[in-house]
């Protein structure tokens, strides 16, 4: 029951058995699709969307007529009536949306397959579009002059004292986690190193041909104490689609299947949007917790079996911390993990973040984290890993979050 | 030295609703309260309309000590990232208070260079403008 103290670890409820769990081997990814990542991509937000659903449809072999499921973010503007009327769709079925930002990119995955396990519908395409460079960006914030009331409580909380951005709220977990655990900026660094160094060999990442040094890193601009420029993510546009299907359907199309061994969702006991500061533990992701726990445990693999990792990296100190909520690592020892850089490396224990992730490929919400988790699958990335047989991917944090656990198929 | 308002971008106002309004109007007289629960005394904050611990809906405003520690805090040097209406830098916090709850607010005159995690800290009301008043901290002695 309520615990303040042990909050983040008390017993789940009684859960369904994991033998019950019907996404497990049934369901597959079949299909992955992107536009370019660029800062400015010079049409609309639904476009984009539709060019990458197109993509993912191709991908897969299959016909944009068979689609007959959508799973969109709750904060993407693209609506499925514009996806529908663009791409001329006439039987789709099942379509839902995903909340609480990039919370949602595994969460869209679950939903479509939930739909797909339970026969709702044959062919569900997720996707994310985003013009979040050129357009909105959320690192800051709009049109301040003209609001005068935040739209809630939980604005009302942080607004007034100044407390308004991304990069700022993971840094007050950030400064905790360096205080309780003595992590530091150089850790942090590596992270930032390794990432870049994977996105120099994938051509389709923003920062493909810019390596960087721990030395840039450090001279990086302090951006909000402690986090700095290249502590942050790549605001991008683009859009990445992913197609979900039956594993038994998944063997007439055109690529190796990437089937699901589980995923799921978590959500914190006394969460908020990015700013837990709360509750008894902020030097963690609670929901990063409860969806790994979740995981291992429909899905009955250990983490130690898995061969590479997507880890939702809008901030550095995210890796470090879900290293050790999806117990590749012990508490608190996380930024150890990642010192000097060579354990997530390729040939590491543990490669994470093989595109370059958000800090260097692209900013898509997680989405394109699930298309790297995929190829590598495949055997298809940039930055391979060798006779990869487990691939995870995990959801937005510091938000009720997602993941997903690939199988070669 | 306080924080700095740029004029002509104003402050995003407290949202209030039927369970935090006690709070916004307590700060608004320079008292600081939380949400204690009736039934099994529970303090919570942000306040809310029931209690985590056993499910009471019947709740009452505890004054606080109005005393605590920074638990953890952040600054902000680049304007680009911050609040467009506070001239950078400004430090905001996170204060553990003696009750146990914990608060998001800003130092009152503190820099960054002078705070630091467990330092002690007391509550003091910032009148910023007619309609808009906020509890802040300063340093204390341990």
């Amino acid at each position: 029951m309520f615990d303040p103290y042990l909050a983040r670890r008390y017993p789940t409820a009684a859960r369904p058995s994991a033998d019950a769990y019907r996404i497990k081997d049934n369901v597959a990814i079949v299909g992955i699709g992107q536009t370019e990542f660029s800062k400015n991509s010079g049409r609309s937000e639904v476009q984009l969307a539709c060019e990458a659903i197109e993509a993912a449809v191709e991908d897969a072999g299959l016909k944009t007529e068979q689609i007959d499921g959508l799973v969109k973010f709750a904060i993407d503007y693209t609506d499925e009536m514009h996806v529908v009327s663009n791409l001329g769709l006439t039987d789709v079925a099942y379509f839902g949306e995903c909340g609480w930002g990039g919370g949602a990119s595994c969460a869209t995955i679950l939903h479509a397959a939930v739909a797909v396990a339970t026969g709702v519908a044959n062919y569900v395409v997720c996707y994310r579009g985003m013009n979040e460079r050129s357009g909105r960006r959320y690192g800051r914030v709009p049109g301040a002059a003209m609001v005068m009331t935040a739209p809630n409580d939980h604005f009302g909380s942080l607004m007034p004292y100044g407390f308004a951005t991304p990069p700022s709220w993971v840094a007050m977990f950030t400064t905790r986690y360096m205080h309780e655990f003595g992590a530091t900026p150089e850790q942090l660094g590596a992270v930032s190193v390794v990432l870049r160094e994977y996105a120099c060999r994938n051509p389709n990442a923003m920062f493909y041909g810019r390596p960087i040094t721990l030395e840039d890193y450090m001279a990086s601009r302090m951006v909000v104490w402690p986090l700095r420029l290249y502590d942050c993510c790549v605001d991008t546009d683009g859009a990445v689609a992913i197609v979900v299907t039956s594993t038994e359907r998944a063997r007439d199309l055109k690529q190796r299947p990437a089937v699901l061994l589980g995923a799921t969702q978590g959500i914190g006991t006394q969460g908020e949007m990015m700013t837990s500061v709360y509750r008894p533990i902020i030097s963690g992701l609670p929901e990063s917790w409860y969806a790994a726990e979740e995981l291992w445990r429909v899905s009955g693999v250990k983490p130690e079996d898995v061969d590479v990792a997507q880890f939702y990296d809008a901030f550095t100190p995210l890796i470090p911390m879900q290293l050790e909520e999806y117990g590749f690592c012990g508490r608190g020892e996380g930024a150890a993990f990642c010192e000097g850089g060579d354990r997530i490396r390729l040939g590491g224990e543990l490669p994470c973040n093989t595109s370059g992730g958000h800090l260097s490929e692209a900013y898509i919400h997680g989405m394109n984290l699930i298309s790297e988790g995929v190829r590598q699958i495949r055997g298809t990335s940039t930055s391979q890993v060798e006779n990869v047989e487990l691939s995870l991917v995990t959801g937005g944090l510091g938000v009720p979050t997602s993941a997903v656990l690939l199988r070669a198929g | 030295m306080g924080m700095e308002y740029i004029e002509g971008i104003p402050l995003l106002r407290p949202y209030t609703d039927y369970d935090n309004k006690g709070f916004w109007d307590a700060v608004r007289e320079h008292r600081l309260v939380f949400q204690r629960c009736r039934e099994c005394g529970l303090i919570v904050h942000r306040p809310r309309p029931m209690c985590p611990r056993c499910l009471s809906t019947e709740r009452e405003w505890a004054p606080s000590e109005g005393k605590g520690r920074i638990y953890s805090y952040v600054d902000f040097v680049y304007q680009n990232a911050s609040y467009p209406g506070i001239k950078v830098p400004y430090v905001v916090v996170v204060v553990e208070m003696v009750e146990g709850v914990r608060m998001i607010s800003n130092m009152m005159d503190e820099t960054a260079e002078e705070i630091y995690v467990g330092m002690p800290v007391e509550v003091v009301f910032d009148d910023i403008a007619e309609d808009l008043t906020l509890p802040k901290f300063r340093k204390i002695q341990d």
